[in-house]
C-alpha cells in the first residue's frame, strides 16, 4: 500500500446485487456516519418487499394497514396501470412515521439504491418525523400502527354487521370531507372531574362573596329578548373541523357510524403534518442521503462506481424543470427542499455579503445547529418565508404570474430581481400555505331548535369560487352524514352573503 | 452503536394486499363494468374470449368530490425557469381553464377515462354474473352416487391405523395424574413419617415397618397402568354425499352444406360461452363434439369447427350417437349432462318428428339442460320444420330451451336469457 493513500474507513463491498448481510453492513456504516452528525432518530425497521407489494403500499397511501375501501382499489389500479405501461416508475422507498420507523426497500433495487434509501428514509425522514414540531404535536408514532389495526378491524366488523354497502356509504361521505377533518390547533384538554370541582367551588365562593341582595330588586325587562337571541346560535364559535362537528353533533348517526367518522378523522389528522412539510421533509431527507453518502465516500468506504451511480439517481430526484419544459409539474419539492437545505449550510459556512445582509443571524453560524433548528420549528410555508435566499431565487429563476379575473391576460408580477425577491418569496410561501390553497369552509350554525339544518360558511378568498359540481356532490355527502338539510353559504370579504346552495335530506 | 438493524424479509408475505380493495372497486362499478364487458365480448374473436380484458370507465363516474377552488378569482402562482419575462409583461391566458401558466398542471382530472385490466376471473365473473345453471338440482339429491369421507371427531373404537396418538396420550396422562394423585399424597405422608422416625432414631422394627409401608405404596403407584383401554381414541370419519362436480357438455352441430361459415361462427360462439360458463361452475368439464350430416360422428374440436363436410341432413343420427356415448361413458348419476345443439333447422321428411320424439323420450330426461339454437338464413326466415317439432317439447320439458339467433351480437343476450337467474 502506498503511503499517500490514507484509508480511514473500511471499504464496503461493492457490486450491484444486495444481500441481507450487505444491507446490514451498509446500514451499520450509515448509522455510524449519521451519528457523526448527531441525527436523532426512532429505532429503524427495514422491510424488503416486492414491487407488487410496493404497489399495494401505494394504494393505501403508504399505510401498512388500512381499512378496505374501493377508492384504495382505484388508486391501486391507477398506479399499477401506469407502472405496467412504464409511464410511472415506482418510488424507491416508502417510509412510515411510526416508532420503530418502518422503511420499505424494494427487491428490484441495486445495492446502491438500497443504501440510498436507507440513508434517505431511515435516517433522513426518520429524524424529521422525530424532530419536527408538527409531527411531534399531531402524530403519536408509538400508537399509529395499533390504531390502524383497530380501525381496520372495526370497519370490517361493521361491514359484517351492517353490510358492505352501508359502511361504504359512510366512508365515501367521510372521504369527501377528509381534508375538513383536521384540527389545526390543539383543543384544550377537557377538565378532569377534580379540576371541574375545584373550579366550581371557587366560583361559588366568589358569588358568595359578591352577593348583594340589592341586585334582586333591579328590574329585568328586556332580558328575555336578549336570551332568546343568544340561545339560537350554536356552535358559539365557527367550527372548521367539519368531521369533528359531525361526529359530536350529528343528530342521526348511529354509534358505529360515528366511530367510522372518527376513524377517518384520525387518519386524516395523522396525515396533516405530512401535507404541510412536503418540501422540508423531502428536502431534509435528500440533503441527508446526499451528505451521509458523500461523507462515507470521503472516508473511503464507497467506490467511485457507487458514487457515479448514486449521483445519477440523486440528480434525477432533484431536477427542477422550467415552466416551459416538457414534463413540468410545478415546483419539485425534492429540488426546492434539497436546494434550501444546502443553501442554509452554505450561508453558514461561506456567507457572502448578500447573505450577511439577508440572514444576519445565521450567516457564519454552525450549520448543523441552524439546520436542526430549522427542521424542528418550521413548516413549508414558514420555512420558505424564513430561509429562501435571493441566491436560490436566482438559481431557480423564479417568477410569479398574476391571474386576475378582471383582466383578460396574465401578468408577470415579479421576477428574480432586487425588487422582486421578497415578493417572490412571500408568494412561494403562500403557495405552500394550506389555509390559502384550501377553500375556507366552516360550520357556523346548527339549527337545533328548528329544523336541525346545518349551515356551513364558505369564506370567499380573493373571489375564488368552488368547483361548483363537486361542491354540490360534497353537500350530498354531508346530508347523508347529517341527516337533515345542509346549506352552504358563500360569504364575501365584507361578510355579505354572496350566494348559497342547499341540499335537503 | 452495536447491534444490527431490524431487517425483515416481507417478500414471502405475498402481495395482493389490495385484492380486497380491488374487489370493492369492481363491486362498486359493477353496472358500468358489465356494460363495458358486454361491449368487449361483441368485439372479440372466439378464441380469446377466455381471458382478461381492458375496460374503460368514464372518469366522471368514479371521481371523488371535495371542496376545491375552481378557476376564476384572483391569484398569483410561482414558477421556475424564467428566461425572458420582466415584471409587467403580459401573457395570453391559456385556453381550456387550468394548465399552462396558471393552476397546477398535471393534477386534477386530466384523463377522461379510467382504463384498467380485468383478470380472467374477474372478467368471467362479471360476464356471467347474473347467470345461473338451470336446474341446479345437484345429483346427490336424487340417488347418491359420489360420497366423500370427512372427519367427524373422535370415537372410542376403531382400527389401529386410525389411532390418534395425541388424543390417546392426553387422556392417558390425565388418567394417570388423577389415579396417582391420592397415592402420591399417601406416599408423601409415609415418607414424612419415615424421615421423622429416622430423625428421632426410632427402633429398628418401627423403621422396618415404615419402610415396608413406603415400599407398598410405591408398588401401588407403579400399578397405575401407563396406557389403558379407556384412553384409546380413534379418528372418526363419515361419508358425506358429495355433489357431482363434473359435467359433460355435448355440442351437436349440423355441418351439412346449408350451414355456412357465418352460421358455424354463431354456433361456435354459443358453444364457447356455454363451455366457459360450465367451467366456472364445475371443477371439470368434458366436451364431446358430435357433428352430423346424414350420419353423425364424434370429432375433435378443430374438425368440428373447421373441417368442411357436405351431405344431407339427418338430425336423428346425431341424437342417437349422443345418447349412445352418454350411456357408455357418462352415466347419469355420475355426470351432470348438458347439451347444446346448433342447426339451421333443415330437416327432411319424418326426421324432424322422429328427432323431437327421441329427444323428448331419451335425451332430455338424462340432461340437466338441453339448449337448441337455430341459426336461420335471415331474420325473417320462416320457422323450420325442426323448430316446429321441437317447439312441442318446450311446454312439457322445463330443462329444454330453444332460441333463434341470426347475428353474432345476438348470442350473448340469448345466452343470458337462457341461463338467467330465476327471480325468486
Amino acid at each position: 500500500m502506498s503511503a499517500g493513500i490514507q484509508v480511514r474507513g473500511k471499504r464496503l463491498p461493492q457490486g450491484p446485487d444486495w444481500t441481507f448481510e450487505l444491507i446490514d453492513e451498509y446500514e451499520r456504516e450509515i448509522r455510524a456516519t449519521a451519528a457523526e452528525f448527531g441525527l436523532d432518530t426512532y429505532p429503524n425497521q427495514i422491510e424488503v418487499i416486492t414491487s407488487e407489494q410496493m404497489l399495494d403500499a401505494y394504494a393505501s397511501v403508504g399505510l401498512p394497514i388500512g381499512y378496505p375501501h374501493w377508492s384504495f382499489g382505484k388508486e391501486f389500479i391507477r398506479n399499477e396501470q401506469a407502472y405496467r405501461k412504464g409511464a410511472q416508475g415506482l418510488a424507491y422507498e416508502i417510509v412510515i412515521n411510526s416508532n420503530p420507523c418502518i422503511a420499505y426497500l424494494m427487491e428490484e433495487n441495486s445495492m446502491m439504491m438500497q443504501a440510498l434509501v436507507v440513508a434517505h428514509a431511515s435516517y433522513g425522514h426518520n429524524s424529521f418525523f422525530k424532530g419536527n414540531y408538527l409531527f411531534r404535536q399531531w402524530t403519536a408514532a408509538d400508537a399509529i400502527l395499533d390504531y390502524l389495526v383497530f380501525a381496520r378491524r372495526y370497519v370490517m366488523e361493521c361491514e359484517e354487521r351492517h353490510g358492505i354497502g352501508a359502511v361504504e356509504e359512510v366512508l365515501d361521505s367521510c372521504h369527501a370531507l377528509m381534508s375538513y377533518g383536521v384540527d389545526r390547533y390543539r383543543r384544550p384538554q377537557p377538565l378532569s372531574a377534580r379540576e371541574e370541582e375545584a373550579r366550581m367551588s371557587e366560583r361559588n365562593e366568589y358569588i358568595q362573596r359578591q352577593f348583594n341582595d340589592l341586585w334582586r330588586t333591579v328590574p329585568t325587562s328586556g332580558s328575555g329578548k336578549a336570551g332568546a337571541r343568544k340561545r339560537s346560535v350554536f356552535p358559539a364559535e365557527p367550527e372548521e373541523n367539519i368531521l369533528y362537528f359531525i361526529e359530536k353533533h350529528s343528530p342521526k348517526l348511529a354509534p358505529w357510524q360515528r366511530e367510522i367518522v372518527r376513524i377517518v378523522r384520525k387518519v386524516s389528522q395523522y396525515f396533516y403534518p405530512q401535507g404541510l412539510t412536503k418540501v422540508m421533509n423531502e428536502g431534509w431527507a435528500t440533503f441527508w442521503h446526499y451528505t451521509l453518502l458523500n461523507r462515507m465516500y470521503d472516508k473511503g468506504q464507497l467506490e467511485d462506481g457507487f458514487m457515479i451511480e448514486f449521483l445519477q439517481v440523486h440528480t434525477n430526484v432533484v431536477t427542477q424543470r422550467g415552466f416551459d419544459e416538457r414534463g413540468y409539474g410545478g415546483i419539485n419539492p425534492y429540488a426546492l427542499g434539497f436546494a434550501m437545505m444546502r443553501d442554509i449550510r452554505r450561508i453558514c459556512e461561506t456567507p457572502t455579503d448578500e447573505d450577511r445582509h439577508w440572514f444576519p443571524d445565521i450567516a457564519g453560524g454552525d450549520w448543523l445547529k441552524v439546520l436542526d433548528f430549522a427542521m424542528r420549528n418550521f413548516k413549508d410555508e414558514s420555512f420558505i418565508a424564513q430561509y429562501l435566499s435571493p441566491k436560490l431565487i436566482r438559481e431557480f429563476r423564479l417568477f410569479t404570474v398574476a391571474d386576475h379575473e378582471s383582466k383578460s391576460y396574465l401578468e408577470i408580477d415579479s421576477i428574480h430581481n432586487e425588487e422582486g425577491y421578497r415578493r417572490v418569496r412571500r408568494l412561494l410561501a403562500q403557495h405552500f400555505n394550506r389555509d390559502v390553497s384550501m377553500p375556507d369552509v366552516q360550520v357556523v350554525r346548527y339549527e337545533r331548535d328548528t329544523d336541525r339544518s346545518l349551515v356551513l360558511r364558505h369564506q370567499i378568498h380573493r373571489n375564488r369560487p368552488l368547483v361548483s359540481s363537486e361542491a354540490t356532490e360534497v353537500l350530498k355527502h354531508l346530508v347523508r352524514l347529517w341527516g337533515f338539510t345542509v346549506r352552504l353559504e358563500a360569504v364575501d370579504a365584507e361578510g355579505r352573503l354572496d350566494h348559497y346552495r342547499e341540499c335537503t335530506a | 452503536m452495536a447491534g444490527s438493524v431490524h431487517l425483515i424479509d416481507r417478500r414471502l408475505n405475498g402481495g395482493n394486499k389490495s385484492a380486497t380493495n380491488r374487489q370493492r372497486f369492481i363491486r362498486r362499478y359493477k353496472e358500468q363494468l358489465k356494460r363495458a364487458v358486454g361491449d368487449l365480448v361483441d368485439k372479440r374473436s372466439i378464441t380469446d374470449i377466455d381471458g382478461g380484458g381492458e375496460v374503460n370507465l368514464p372518469a366522471r363516474d368514479i371521481s371523488e368530490p371535495s371542496f376545491r377552488h375552481g378557476p376564476g378569482g384572483n391569484r398569483e402562482t410561482v414558477h421556475p425557469g424564467n428566461r425572458e419575462f420582466s415584471p409587467g409583461d403580459t401573457i395570453q391566458r391559456p385556453q381550456g381553464g387550468e394548465g399552462g401558466g396558471g393552476g397546477e398542471p398535471g393534477e386534477g382530472e386530466s384523463t377522461d377515462a379510467f382504463v384498467f385490466t380485468l383478470s380472467r376471473e374477474e372478467f368471467l365473473s362479471i360476464f356471467f354474473d347474473d347467470l345461473e345453471l338451470p336446474n341446479l338440482v345437484r345429483n346427490y339429491l336424487g340417488a347418491v352416487q359420489q360420497r366423500k369421507m370427512v372427519r367427524a371427531g373422535y370415537v372410542v373404537e376403531g382400527s389401529p391405523t386410525n389411532l390418534s396418538v395425541p388424543r390417546t396420550m392426553t387422556r392417558s396422562l390425565g388418567r394417570r395424574m388423577a389415579l396417582s394423585a391420592p397415592i402420591r399424597r399417601e406416599l408423601e405422608a409415609a415418607g414424612h413419617a419415615l424421615a421423622e422416625a429416622q430423625a428421632r432414631g426410632a427402633p429398628a422394627d418401627e423403621l422396618a415397618r415404615l419402610e415396608a409401608v413406603v415400599a407398598d405404596i410405591e408398588a401401588r403407584l407403579m400399578r397405575v397402568p401407563f396406557l389403558d383401554d379407556l384412553d384409546l381414541r380413534y379418528r372418526h370419519r363419515v361419508f358425506v354425499p358429495q355433489p357431482v362436480a363434473r359435467a359433460v357438455m355435448f355440442c351437436l352441430m349440423d355441418v351439412s352444406a346449408s350451414m355456412d361459415e357465418r352460421k358455424k361462427d354463431v354456433a361456435k360462439r354459443f358453444f364457447t360461452l356455454l363451455y366457459l360458463f360450465l367451467s366456472r361452475k364445475y371443477e371439470k368439464v368434458e366436451i364431446v363434439f358430435v357433428r352430423h350430416t346424414d350420419n353423425a360422428e364424434e370429432v375433435d374440436e378443430a374438425t368440428f369447427f373447421h373441417d368442411p363436410k357436405s351431405g344431407g341432413t339427418v338430425v336423428l343420427s346425431a341424437l342417437e350417437l349422443m345418447h349412445q356415448i352418454q350411456a357408455e361413458r357418462f352415466p347419469v348419476g355420475q355426470w351432470n349432462i348438458y347439451a347444446a345443439q346448433a342447426s339451421d333447422g333443415d330437416a327432411f321428411g319424418s326426421d324432424a318428428g322422429k328427432s323431437a320424439r327421441f329427444l323428448g323420450e331419451k335425451i332430455i330426461p338424462a340432461c340437466r339442460y338441453f339448449a337448441y339454437v337455430e341459426v336461420p338464413d335471415g331474420k325473417d326466415a320462416r320457422q323450420s320444420s325442426l323448430w316446429v317439432e321441437y317447439d312441442t317439447l318446450t311446454s312439457t320439458a322445463p330443462n329444454f330451451a330453444m332460441r333463434r339467433v341470426c347475428e353474432r351480437d345476438e348470442i350473448y343476450p340469448v345466452f343470458h336469457e337462457l341461463f338467467k337467474k330465476e327471480a325468486t
